[in-house]
């Protein structure tokens, strides 16, 4: 039996020619496929982060200086807001207390006049009467790579202390001294 | 009754529509026909249609993988009778597993059988890497069943330590805490990380952040790692678990002894 030869048109030898119909095929189907499954990754990893988060606001009142007196960690917030308030001579500083190791709540002890975590026992310096806060939080033993994280501090418009989570002053930054990280009361 | 009612009511069951529609033709007990009962069962084709006598010895496998497998399948069964009662919601998740725990009829066996077959596959799963790497198994040709091997460790620890958070109790809280704070020092992708400027992400949108959809440990976290616990990483090792043995199979059946 003779062999037909595919021929095009032109008299050309399609095999001969660097793209064939089927590869044309082929390669669109594999484009959209692969297309098609890369923006569905995308828009995935897009859904899993949604625009609006419900947690608790940053910011929050915390009375009036007067409230506090000097020399003693204050534990007022620490329930509800996971803060502890500081004053000293000069003025106020607010620690947040989530350990810098992994993020777990330190304890405060004031007879060991220190800061522990429960977790994997990361320790920080304390504060008490008459001392500068300016070493409070200052990690001493443990895994805790740093400092614990201070809090901004500011006066409300209607005179209490206003404490904001949002931004926060790390020690090994040299933030400690920024404005916000320290609130200067007569 | 006499012998010959006994054989026409055996006719009766074993010849009849039904039971012929099930099983095609009758079973003899033959070589060839053991062979082919296992390669035609759609449970069974899995299975090596011979296997030699070392495969079975209790010393070389320690059976640790097939142990893993059976625990594997105890979670499974456990973990869906769990689910008619555990919803994962800040408002319940806590009290449904007390419930379970005190209220519901074998509540408290079920919780508990889900809970040690959990731990004793984590244990079981590295038992058998173990086994594995002391008679040498992972050697050509079986190297690929080891990296697929490997993944199934890293989906049964993920199975283990999503499945933590769901109690909802302090230890889960913190515990999850602890351990997705560790994403935050992935490379590239978590806010804390080397070479995260390069891609630019930042506390609200990182590793972290994806796992637990937030910043803090809260309701839609446990969702989502309900949600990974009972559907997304059970259907990815299930079908791992079929290439694995899958492979066992096609690398030539249990290694010899070297
Ligand atoms: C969900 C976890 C796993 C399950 C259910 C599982 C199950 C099994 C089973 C039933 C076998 C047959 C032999 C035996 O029972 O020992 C096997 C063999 C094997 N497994 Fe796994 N396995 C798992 C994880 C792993 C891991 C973590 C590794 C290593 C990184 C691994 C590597 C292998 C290799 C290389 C073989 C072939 C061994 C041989 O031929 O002697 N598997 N697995
Ligand atoms: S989280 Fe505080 S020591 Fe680890």
């Amino acid at each position: 039996m003779p062999i037909i030869k595919p021929v095009n048109p032109d008299g050309t030898d399609p095999s001969q020619a660097t793209w064939s119909r089927r590869d044309f095929f082929a390669l669109t189907g594999w484009a959209g496929f692969l297309g098609g499954i890369s923006a569905g990754l995308l828009a995935f990893g897009r859904f899993m982060f949604p625009r609006v988060l419900f947690e608790p606001a940053t910011a929050f009142k915390a009375g009036f200086p007067v409230e506090y007196s000097s020399g003693e960690v204050s534990e007022r917030w620490i329930k509800a807001q996971r803060t502890w308030i500081i004053r000293d001579g000069k003025g106020f500083c607010a620690i947040e207390a989530k350990c810098t190791h992994l993020g777990c709540t330190p304890r405060w002890f004031k007879d060991a006049n220190k800061f522990k975590c429960p977790c994997h026992g990361s320790g920080f310096k304390g504060f008490a009467e008459g001392m500068d806060s300016v070493t409070v939080g200052i990690n001493f033993e443990g895994p805790a790579p740093r400092p614990l994280e201070r809090i901004k501090v500011a006066l409300a418009e209607d005179g209490q202390l206003l404490i904001d989570k949002g931004p926060r002053f790390r020690f090994e930054k040299d933030e400690w001294g920024k404005p916000g990280s320290f609130l200067k009361v007569g | 009754m006499a012998e010959n009612e006994k054989q026409s009511l055996k006719d009766k069951v074993f010849e009849s529509q039904v039971w012929r529609s099930i099983f095609r033709h009758g079973y003899a007990d033959t070589h060839r026909n053991r062979v082919l009962q296992v390669a035609g069962n759609v449970f069974l084709h899995l299975h090596p249609t011979k296997t030699r006598r070392h495969a079975l010895r209790i010393r070389f496998t320690w059976c640790a993988g097939g142990v893993t497998f059976l625990l594997f399948l105890v979670t499974v069964v456990t973990g869906v009778i769990l689910m008619f009662y555990y919803r994962p919601t800040g408002e319940h998740a806590y009290i449904d597993i007390k419930m379970l725990e005190f209220d519901v009829p074998f509540g408290m066996v079920i919780r508990n059988m889900h809970r040690w077959a959990a731990h004793a596959m984590v244990i079981a799963v590295w038992v058998h890497m173990f086994r594995v790497f002391m008679t040498g198994s992972y050697k050509p040709p079986r190297e690929f069943n080891w990296v697929i091997g490997v993944i199934l460790l890293v989906l049964t620890l993920l199975l283990s330590f999503t499945g933590y958070l769901l109690p909802w109790d302090q230890l889960a809280i913190w515990a999850v805490t602890v351990g997705t704070n560790m994403a935050r020092a992935t490379p590239l992708l978590g806010h804390e990380g080397p070479f995260y400027e390069l891609v630019g992400v930042n506390a609200r949108y990182d590793a972290r952040s994806f796992l637990i959809a937030g910043q803090v440990v809260g309701p839609p976290a446990l969702l989502r790692f309900y949600v990974l616990h009972c559907i997304f990483i059970p259907i990815a090792a299930s079908v791992l678990m079929i290439v694995h043995f899958w492979r066992v199979r096609k690398d030539g059946g249990i290694s010899g002894p070297m």
